[in-house]
């Protein structure tokens, strides 16, 4: 047969790797030649589908059947049963939340119907290994048409301009805007240079990596083209060294798009020529700050520098330089294939088209979303979340990471835009997005970010090595139940001091995460301060374990798992904790089967 | 590569080997009966032979697929033609030579082969 007749797709993003989608894929493709199916049925290797919880997923084409939580064992089920024979292996579907029904469309899910799919078009449909399926899904169209027609590079800038996109890093600055101050910038020889932002460093947050992973050709593209509309002569991405998996495609996509004559000299036999290099970052958070970005590229220690001059004046080697982000890049290709107007018709009145979050935490279905900007809180974590899980009430949700601040569940219905995110303490970030619940302390909360902070500064000015460290400390000390009013007020003076006074967005932004948690749970800290209680039940040093007598059987299943000895009592009568020995690990409580521990 | 064209000559070719992904509702599906019994009675080469037909004549929205048992195993190879907005036609004992004309006729002009379906075996 010469016709192929099937694709199978396995999501080969890090989060289905990292639960053995390769080795799905191998068996597959073992399979398939043993029965003599390898000419009829083609395995494709994807990006991210964005159902990251319900991982490994693999989807078989035409009918599109979802099977989710596939195990290399459950390989030759599929090969015999779907693939031979034609018949649906029923209990590998996808099912929508827990014990939901099965899933035969996947467009139709609650998952998937709140969402459009722009910077993630390609992510989970092609293959990013392969130049041809990208060129397939109308890739390297828009490139091809301006170089074909000779486009004015100002009609190009103009269009990115009326879209209405912003950067989508975090800070939301008009990418036309930028792309028109870099083509103005005068270059003292002629050289300029256009950057990618790959350095993705947030906690949970894994939108670029995504994209990287699942579609690194619209990245090249939409590059190339903005090399052609400021005058660029030599692109570099600046790549975290953690993503094994995004620097692999990445690798493969430069080499085939040279192949092709879509990188390098004389782009598609025309007179503009432009290449991309990698460059790896080890890792630091500060190199995600575009100045440190910079110095980092230039092979120095990344640290940042002030800003003006900003780099759309002196950028890499002090000459003008374009930096946009991964997402911000994968809108470009989109824009101009399918014209400003209809990305400027998605969004709200200042933003414009969609934005990518991560979704973690406290989380039904942890993964990738994609929704248009103004879209509630409530329908990404409700509908598209499906919730939080085991009957828990949604707290609070964290955009924006440690530079970002909480959005509290009386807020749930605040549409998620620029704007409106910054209105209410909180901001838009680069989309990470996590849940909380009820069981989340929002003080340990604020110091996780913090934590991270102290240990990512990377020590150039006094204001934030020094002060993320002191607001480190007080924090500590409030929930070791050491804390007093005072302390909290001396914290939101140091968060005042920090914005105003370190040099660069890393720690300006720092103190936001304790400063939001205190405007919305502030009862919270005088819980621990005044109390000496932690609501939530997190902080250690504040919380005891306590048997209820009237509920205690003497089962002694607590006192057997109890790591310290710290449970006595004779079976069959109830037993007791010794509060000098106990630990707070827990262990009693998770293991108790008649409710008779609890906390507080 | 020199040009806009040869882009889109690649794009084309493209196209067609991923139309097996495309999921829209105006597709025509043909489910091919390949349960056990379906494959004894030769149900493989009418599945090839639809798929070489189509893209001998370069048909776009049409989804071939395969299909269980669905029971009337004695009149196998089954296969099942659902245009959008038509009524299922189930055509019996289908061999290659006569997928052209269920192409031709039916998938290409709307006109069911009456000849060849279950109404006319029984």
């Amino acid at each position: 047969m010469s016709v192929i007749r099937s694709h199978i797709m396995v999501c080969c993003g890090t989060g289905c790797t990292s639960s053995e989608s390769p080795k799905i894929a191998a068996a597959f493709e073992e399979q398939l030649a043993a029965a003599g199916l390898s000419e009829e049925i083609k395995l494709v290797r994807t990006g991210c589908f964005g159902l990251c919880a319900a991982g490994p997923i693999v989807m078989v084409f035409p009918d599109g059947t979802c099977y989710s939580r596939v195990t290399p064992a459950d390989v030759t089920d599929i090969v015999q049963e779907h693939l031979i024979k034609g018949r649906v292996v029923e209990r590998l579907l996808h099912m929508e939340g827990d014990g939901g029904d099965t899933v035969t469309s996947l467009s139709e899910t609650q998952f998937y119907k709140h969402q459009t799919r722009i910077a993630l078009r390609n992510c989970g449909v092609i293959d990013p290994e392969s130049i041809d399926e990208y060129i397939g899904s109308d890739g390297y169209m828009a490139l091809g048409n301006i170089l074909e027609n000779k486009v004015d590079p100002q009609e190009v800038i103009d269009a990115i301009k009326n879209s209405g996109l912003r950067g989508r890093g975090g800070a939301g600055f008009s990418t036309g805007l930028k792309w028109q101050f870099t083509r103005d910038a005068v270059s003292p020889d002629g050289i300029k240079y256009v950057a990618c932002n790959a350095d993705e460093g947030d906690p949970g947050a894994f939108m670029d990596r995504s994209v990287l992973e699942g579609d690194p050709f619209s990245v090249l593209e939409a590059m190339t083209i903005a090399a052609y509309a400021v005058g660029g002569t030599q692109g570099y991405i600046y790549v975290r060294a953690e993503y094994p998996i995004a620097i692999n495609r990445l690798e493969i996509a430069i080499k085939q798009a040279r192949e092709y004559g879509l990188l390098g000299k004389n782009i598609l036999g025309t007179d503009f020529s432009f290449d991309i290099e990698l460059r790896l970052g080890a890792g630091a958070f500060v190199c995600g700050e575009e100045t440190a970005l910079m110095t980092s590229i230039e092979g120095h220690r990344g640290e940042p520098r002030p800003r003006p001059p900003f780099p759309a004046s002196k950028g890499l080697w002090q000459r003008p330089t374009l930096l946009n982000n991964v997402e911000t890049y994968a809108n470009i290709t989109w824009i101009l294939n399918n014209g400003w107007e209809k990305f400027a018709a998605i969004g709200t009145e200042k933003s414009k088209g969609t934005k990518v979050f991560a979704l973690g935490g406290k989380i039904t279905n942890t993964g990738l979303v994609e929704i248009p900007m103004g879209t509630t809180l409530r329908t990404v974590v409700e509908d598209i979340g499906g919730g939080v899980p085991g009957g828990k009430k949604f707290k609070a949700a964290q955009t924006g990471g440690p530079s970002g601040g909480c959005i509290p569940a009386e807020l749930i219905d605040t549409p998620i835009d620029y704007e409106s995110l910054t209105a209410i303490g909180s901001m838009m970030g680069s989309g990470g997005l996590i849940v909380m619940d009820e069981d989340n302390c929002m003080v340990d909360i604020a110091k996780f970010f913090l934590e991270f902070c102290v240990d990512e500064s990377c020590g150039k000015c006094a204001p934030c090595r020094i002060g993320t460290k002191r607001l480190y400390d007080l924090l500590c000390k409030i929930t070791d139940g050491n804390g007093t009013l005072e302390d909290i007020d001396t914290i939101e003076e140091l968060c005042y001091h920090l914005k105003e006074s370190a040099l660069c967005a890393l720690g300006q932004s720092a103190p936001n995460p304790v400063l939001s948690t205190l405007k919305y749970f502030r009862d919270e800290y005088i819980a621990h301060v005044v109390d000496k209680r932690c609501p939530a039940g997190v902080c250690k040093n504040l919380v005891s374990f306590h048997i209820d007598p009237d509920k205690c059987k003497g089962c002694t299943l607590c006192a057997k798992n109890c790591p310290a000895n710290a449970i006595t009592g004779a079976i069959r009568a109830p037993h007791t904790i010794d509060t000098s020995k106990c630990i707070k690990c827990g262990v009693c409580m998770s293991n108790c089967h008649f409710d008779a521990i609890s906390k507080g | 590569m020199k040009s806009l064209e040869e882009l889109k000559a690649i794009r084309e070719q493209m196209k067609k080997q991923m139309d097996v992904r495309d999921q829209s509702d105006s597709n025509i599906r043909v489910a091919v009966g390949m349960a056990t019994c379906g494959i004894a009675a030769g149900a493989k080469p009418v599945l090839a032979a639809f798929l070489d037909e189509i893209q001998k004549r370069d048909l776009h929205g049409v989804t071939v697929t395969q299909t269980g048992c669905i029971g009337v195993c004695r009149l196998e190879p089954v296969v099942e033609v659902f245009a959008p907005g038509e009524e299922k036609v189930t055509y019996v004992k289908v061999n290659p030579e006569m997928v052209p004309t269920i192409v031709e006729q039916h998938l290409m002009k709307h006109q069911v082969v009456t000849g060849f379906t279950i109404g006319a075996a029984e």
